[in-house]
């Protein structure tokens, strides 16, 4: 009952304030947009990558030309075949502003050299998967291992190789070697279904025959159940 | 009361301790061909024949050669020399049969002979005698002549043991002359050797400096089959033991492992990826015409043919997790797991038909003792019983072509070594002892 009372008294009163309207003050000027682009680094060989990163202010609508509408802030990596000149836009209220980085493009070295390279990056980005003892299923980090492999190998589909399955010295000499081979059936199958092409990839089994690892541990052991990645020359 | 209660105890406890393992193994010993009863032999040493210096030496490795033989064979109850009597009959003249008949002796049968070098020959005559008939005691008699030398003298004991146990061992002819055929790290590459039946005469047959893995021989032991790792990957390869070389044998690509030949010769089965799955497949024997048998996800590998029918291929499948052995009609259809449990390989067929032999770890896991044996199994029961014992990890069996003995590589003198026993069990010792030497296999002659 006390609070209606009081609700009723409240909106009475408010019902008979009366407001003045004091005209706004007219808005400022809107300030010019900014903006700066850099490249890192700024010289590269053909078929390799840098890093555009571009910082712009007051400005709502932000283009990288030839890449296209971008965040206000940002970064891109980019892969340019010859010397470019990148160029960011941004426009605003208060204008438009542009920024340039170049990058210089050397020529591609000698194919001899390229090849070289190419096995340095197999080496440095494809990783050998490993599994269980008696097992030729892929567990969590081998899964994650061969996307990661896939992703490299996809972007180097020149690259042949090898899946060599392995296992430890516990089980039988002869089932060892169909077991490496289902190990290795199974990586490449994994690869295949992650994109890269069946016929760069051949497998074979060691079985318990070329271990890496010569102790009696389950350490050891290991080392020993895996799928080992070697590249074709 | 009190007697009813103690009654089954005691049989209880008679069929635990007293009879339980023999009856357990007389199904062993009846099927293997060792017999229950074992005759009881004496074996004289043979009388030197001649004056020849070199007879003294070559005696010897005769007659050392001989006793082995016979002792070895599985089926004689073997009198110790020093049971003998002393006057040792070099002919028949010589021969007093109650000497050997009576206690301590007890024989119920004499092997004796003379052996000698006579002008650029070997020579020996050899008797047995039923010490138990002697109005007709000659149950054989033999004479062989041979250019002298030790591997000679061996041969004529090989061959007069061979006619001993195949007229006393139901006529079932020895393995005396049989060859073993297994891989050998020795020379620090593992190729493929060959040794006779009792560890002597041990020689390389390969020098490929690669892998060389699982050899069979033929069943005429004209060739041996075996896998090598190749450029790129495993593939079969043939040995010629009449050419004393490779001949040529197709490459089919992917993994090619655990080759094992049809009883009539005519056929090769082998695991291969050749399509991607590791299956099992035949061939002919030239290689030619493989064609795929089994078709699981997984490794199928290991197969050895029944040797009796030839209409059956036990294998090893880890179609189902741990491998197992499986049975199958040889055109693949029938897949049967014969194995219930553990971890089960490398099985091999008797020469009847009637058991597998295969290694076993009963309790396979992280953890699990690492405990692997030699198992015999009866196919049509399913029974089984463990033949090796807290002895290394044993893997491999192979049969002779009697049936009366095994085969098998163990770790149990501390790295993998060759061993040989009765097919009951009994009598384990070694064969090997330089470098790892493993899957051994009989050869059928």
């Amino acid at each position: 009952m006390w609070v209606a009372v009081l609700a009723t008294l409240a909106l009475t009163g408010c019902g008979k304030k009366t407001t003045k309207v004091t005209p706004p003050p007219p808005p400022p000027p809107p300030p010019a947009p900014t903006a700066s682009l850099s490249a890192n680094p700024d010289a590269v060989q053909a078929g390799q990558s840098t890093q555009l990163t571009w910082r712009t202010e007051n400005a709502n609508d932000v283009t990288l030309e030839g890449i296209g509408k971008v965040d206000a802030n940002g970064s891109r990596t980019v892969t340019p075949n010859s010397s470019t000149t990148y160029r960011v836009v941004a426009k605003g209220p208060g204008g438009t502003q542009e920024a340039t980085a170049r990058v210089t493009v050397a020529a591609a070295p000698p194919p001899v050299a390229a090849t070289a390279s190419e096995e340095q990056l197999f080496a440095q980005n494809v990783k050998d998967v490993f599994f269980e003892y008696d097992s030729f299923d892929l567990r969590p980090d081998a899964q994650q291992q061969i996307a990661a492999n896939a992703d490299f190998l996809k972007q180097h589909p020149n690259l042949r190789f090898n899946v060599e399955g392995h296992c430890d010295e516990r089980g039988s000499t002869e089932y060892n070697l169909a077991l490496g081979d289902s190990r290795a059936a199974a990586v490449k199958e994994a690869l295949v279904r992650g994109g890269v092409p069946a016929n760069n990839i051949g497998t074979s089994s060691a079985g318990k025959e070329k271990p890496f690892c010569n102790e009696s541990n389950e350490q050891c052991w290991q080392q020993n159940r895996r799928g080992h990645f070697v590249v074709q020359r | 009361m009190r007697m009813k209660r103690t009654i089954p105890v005691l049989i209880a406890l008679f069929f635990a301790f007293g009879q339980g393992l023999p009856a357990q193994q007389d199904w062993i010993r009846t099927g293997t061909n060792l017999g229950v009863e074992r005759v009881r032999l004496a074996v004289a040493d043979f009388k030197p024949a001649g004056t020849d210096p070199k007879t003294a030496e070559f005696l010897k490795v005769f007659n050392d050669t001989l006793a082995s033989d016979l002792d070895n064979a599985g089926i004689f109850d073997i009198v110790s020399k020093s049971f003998q009597p002393l006057n040792v009959p070099g002919t028949p003249q010589e021969m007093k049969l109650e000497a050997w008949g009576n206690p301590p002796a007890n024989a119920a049968m004499v092997a004796f002979g003379n052996f000698g070098v006579a002008g650029s020959d070997v020579a020996m005559q050899g008797w047995l005698y039923d010490v138990k008939n002697p109005a007709s005691p000659q149950v054989l008699g033999k004479q062989y002549r041979d250019p002298a030398s030790a591997q000679n003298a061996r041969t004529q004991a090989h061959r007069f043991a061979n006619e001993i146990i195949f007229r006393l061992g139901g006529g079932i002819p020895g393995i005396a002359e049989s060859k073993i055929f297994f891989v050998s790290d020795r020379t620090g590459h593992k190729e493929i050797w060959e040794m006779d039946y009792d560890g002597a005469n041990q020689r390389g047959l390969t020098n490929l400096d690669t892998i060389s893995l699982s050899p069979k021989a033929s069943p005429d032991n004209t060739r041996v089959v075996f896998s090598a790792f190749a450029r790129h990957g495993l593939e079969l390869h043939m040995y010629s033991r009449e050419l004393e070389r490779l001949v040529s044998f197709p490459r089919y690509g992917g993994t090619n492992v655990s080759p094992a030949w049809s009883p009539d010769g005519s056929k090769i089965a082998f695991s291969s990826s050749m399509k991607g799955d590791s299956d099992i497949y035949v061939s002919d024997a030239s290689g030619a015409n493989p064609r795929r048998l089994t078709t699981s996800k997984g490794p199928d590998v290991s197969p050895v043919w029944n040797p009796k029918t030839g209409e059956q291929i036990a294998f090893v499948s880890g179609r189902s997790g741990l491998p197992q052995i499986y049975v199958m009609a040889t055109d693949g259809t029938n897949a049967q797991r014969i194995t219930d449990t553990g971890y089960a390989v490398s099985p091999a067929w008797s020469p009847n038909g009637q058991f597998l032999l295969f290694s076993w770890m009963r309790k396979y896991g992280p953890g699990a003792p690492g405990a692997q044996d030699i198992y015999i199994m009866d196919i049509a029961s399913r029974q089984w019983v463990q033949l090796t014992h807290d002895a290394g990890r044993n893997d491999f069996p192979s049969w002779s072509p009697d049936g009366r003995h095994v085969i098998f590589q163990s770790t149990r003198s501390g790295q993998d070594e060759i061993w040989t026993m009765l097919a009951d069990g009994t009598r384990q010792r070694p064969l090997t002892t330089a470098g790892k030497n493993t899957q051994p296999n009989w050869s059928l002659k």
